[in-house]
Formats: C-alpha cells, structure tokens, sequence
C-alpha cells in the first residue's frame, strides 16, 4: 500500500447541514487504495455523518465526494454500481430475522448472483462463525452478531469497507477476531478500510493513517506512527492523552 | 342438505369462495404496496391518506354496498359508461368490488403498521450493501412478514363475513349471487332455523380453515 499513490477516493468542500446547523465542513480528505484510515474522534464529531456521505447513503449539503474517477456533489444521482462498491459496518448490528447463512449471503443475492464457490462459508470462516451457518439470526450474541455483519460485507468484496465503531460494547475476544478479519482483508484482499472510532488504540493497532475530527472539522490527518508520537496539531496531542473531555 | 351433497349448496360455498377469494387477492395486491408506501414514505398528503385509510379500515360494509350500488346503478357515474369492464349490479362482479373496498384498507393499514414496526435502520443497512429502492421495500416487506400476514388474515375476516354490502349489489339471487352469509340472512327470515344454523357452521369451518393455513404460515414465518 503505498500511501503516496493519487487517491481514488476523496471529499472536498464537503458540508452537511442537518436543520440549519452545520454538522459537518471537510475541506479536503484523502483516502488512498488499499490504506486502512481511521477517523477518531469524541461523540457527536460528525464521524458517522461523514460515513454516511461517504457511502453515498446521504447527499452533501454541498462539495463534492470524488469516487472511481467521477465526482460526486449535492443532489447528483450515484449509480448502483458505485453504491454497490462501498458498504459499512455499523455499531449495532441490524440482522435479518433468517439464518446465519442467509444474511451472509445477502449482499451476494441483492446482486442475483449465488454462493457458487462458497464464499459464504469462507466469510463466516474468517469471523469464527462457521459452526453457526444454520443457526437463526435471532439467537445471537452481540459479538456474534457484529461478526456476522462483517462476514455479510466482506462477502460482496467491496472496494472500500466502512467500519463505525464495529467493536464499540464488545468484549476483547469479539474484538480481536474483528480486528483480525479486517487487518485480513485488507492485506489480502487489498480493501480500502475507513474505520470510524473514538478507541485511539484500535486506531494504532489497525491504521496505516490516522484523522482526528473535531466539531465536524478534520484537525489533522497523518500516519500512525507520527500522529501518536509527533502531532502537530496540540488539539491531536490532547486527544491522544486522553486530555479532551467532552 | 350438508351431508347429502346438495348441488345448491355446494354452488353458494364455491360462490362465497371465488368472490371473497378473488376479492383479497385484489385487496392484497392493492393493500400491501399501498401499505409499505404510507409506511416507509414521506410525502406531502401522507397524513391525509392515513387518515383517509384509518376511516377506511372502520367503514360500514353496509355503506360501501350503498356506495357501489350507487357507482354501478344504470344511472351511476360508472353504469352509465356500460363498459365490458365495469360489472352489472346484481353479478359475482359487483360483490367482488364491494368486497374489495372493504378489505383493501384493512390489509394496507396493518401491512403500514407492520412496516413501520421494523428496526429504521435496518433500510440504511440494506441500502449500504447495494439494495435497489425496490429491493430495499421488498426486504423490509419479508422482515414484517408476520404483520403482513395478519394483514391478509384481518381483510379476509372483513369480506367473507360481510352480508349487506353483497346482499344490496349482489341481490341474493339464488344461482347467481347467493354466498353463504347471504343465504343464511334468508333461511333465518323463512324461519328454517337448522339449515341456517348450518349454513353458518359451514361459513365458520371454511373461516377456521383458512385462519389456520395462514397461521401455520405465521408460525414458519416465525420460527425462522
């Protein structure tokens, strides 16, 4: 992954107003092919809302998102195509009252194609769930539950992953086998990840590059190692001590 | 009459059957999509279609057999136009409609109740891995299945029940028109207490065996 290629995916000038009030005004984001960038954060930061643009779920107010060569701004029509090469994980896992296996499999169905060459047992492989595939939805933990939400995108093989608190009120094994699946995909797969999260060390376990986004603003975006050890903004260095109480 | 096979009544339960069958498919092709809309849409005049739905769902029968009487009488806005696709007064047609208008509503606001039932954000992460609008309908549809189901079960209850709405435009006609409630209203005026009685046991069985065929969809709807 090479962190200085163009970026294929980007927002510029991107504001969101909910009711009169801004929530969120980015300037300019990079996301560069295969990285994982996480996007920390207090609550209530616009973190999710940006998700949401991103994943083309939400118009912008006004700017632009840049996507696979083409811009995309307010009130602009976004292909399925291009809706369908990005997909989240949100923080609570919304399955559907069917088995394990239908909802892996889901995504693949939307699309009118079948679990041909098992790709379904595959994903829930990679989550630790394959003992499960017959099982009810319904009947799982919570854990469970976000991992198979995961196992459900990764099927579809998307272009970029958007990941909003995956692991948030999750106990450390769930954790670690979601970590572990995504730093997976990522290498293997090369998955662009963008993973929203207010865990600063999920952020270093996982990130190739860090943004910190304050007031729906990004205050500043570098690689792991520099945004933990050299920030240059002091509101980053107050982040990362854990000074910044909301 | 009942244990001799009597071809009369045979003709009154298979009438009875093809109008109120024929009567919910169209209230459930109607009611379901008009349903899932006023459930997950937000429009201008959404408040008053619901509003217009909830009168709907409490309507008199009797009222709506007045009204279509009115609408299909040869002097009414639709008799006049004598179209092949408009039914005569007094035909299997003319009840199809009458019960139609009664079921259509009750389908559709339980189907929006049950819609509207489903997790919200269950939409935006059907959307998020790529669903179409339709797709993204559909899903949430089949997630409130067993709601929809009541659905059918409640319009179904409305119409094969119902006696003034088929008896005012359908006329009770005996070999043309008569359905079960309608000839069991004669038998108890004519006083043959025990052939209306089993008219009625008749109507109850056919009502239970149908509640139970949809319930044990329910029930599989459930233990999924």
């Amino acid at each position: 992954m090479n962190l200085d290629m163009n970026p294929s995916y980007y927002v510029q000038n991107l504001t969101k107003v909910y009711g009169g009030r801004q929530v969120l005004g980015i300037d300019r984001l990079d996301i560069h092919p295969g990285e994982i960038l996480a996007i920390v954060g207090p609550s209530g930061s616009g973190k999710s809302t940006l998700l949401r643009l991103l994943n083309f779920l939400e118009s912008p107010s006004a700017g632009a998102i840049g996507f696979r060569g083409e811009q995309f701004e307010a009130g602009k029509d976004v292909s399925l195509e291009v809706r369908r090469s990005v997909t989240t994980v949100a923080q609570r896992p919304i399955l559907l009252n069917r088995s394990v296996r239908a909802n892996v499999e889901f995504g693949l169905r939307l699309r009118g194609q079948r679990d041909s060459a098992g790709e379904v047992r595959s994903a829930l492989e990679k989550v630790g769930l394959a003992a499960l595939e017959g099982q009810p939805a319904r009947t799982l933990s919570g854990g469970e539950a976000q991992r198979v939400a995961l196992a459900r995108a990764m099927v579809i093989r998307p272009d970029v992953l958007l990941l909003d608190e995956p692991t948030a009120n999750l106990d450390p094994y769930n954790v670690g086998v979601i970590e572990d699946a995504v730093r997976r995909l990522n290498e293997e797969q090369g998955t662009t990840v963008v993973l929203v999260t207010h865990n600063v060390f999920q952020a270093r376990r996982l990130a190739h590059r860090i943004a910190l986004i304050l007031d729906g603003r990004i205050v500043e975006v570098e690689k792991s190692e520099a945004f933990f050890e050299h920030p240059k903004d002091p509101r980053t260095s107050a982040f990362v001590r854990g000074e910044m109480v909301y | 009459m009942i244990f001799s096979g009597d071809s009369g009544l045979f003709e009154i339960v298979l009438l009875s059957l093809r109008v109120s069958g024929i009567a919910l498919a169209l209230s459930t092709l109607i009611g379901i999509p008009l349903g899932a809309v006023l459930g997950l849409g937000r429009f201008m005049g959404r408040r008053a279609l619901v509003a217009l739905m909830y009168t709907g769902m409490g309507f008199p029968p009797v009222v709506v057999g007045l009204f279509v009487y009115l609408l299909l009488s040869r002097s009414g806005p639709l008799g006049r136009l004598d179209s092949p696709l408009v039914p005569d007064l007094f035909t299997p047609g003319a009840m199809v409609i009458a019960q139609c208008i009664i079921a259509f509503p009750l389908v559709a606001g339980f189907t929006m109740a049950a819609v509207m039932g489903v997790d919200p954000g269950l939409r935006q992460q059907v959307r998020s891995l790529g669903a179409t609008d339709w797709q993204t309908t559909l899903t949430v549809l089949l997630e409130a299945r067993v709601g929809v189901i009541v659905s059918i079960i409640a319009g179904f209850g409305g119409i094969i029940s119902e006696v003034g709405a088929v008896m005012l435009v359908g006329g009770n006609i005996e070999g043309r028109t008569r359905v079960l409630t309608t000839a069991i209203v004669l038998e108890t005026r004519q006083g043959n207490f025990d052939l209306a009685l089993a008219l009625g046991a008749i109507l109850l069985a056919i009502t239970f065996v149908i509640n139970v065929a949809m319930l044990r969809l329910q029930g599989r709807a459930f233990s999924e």
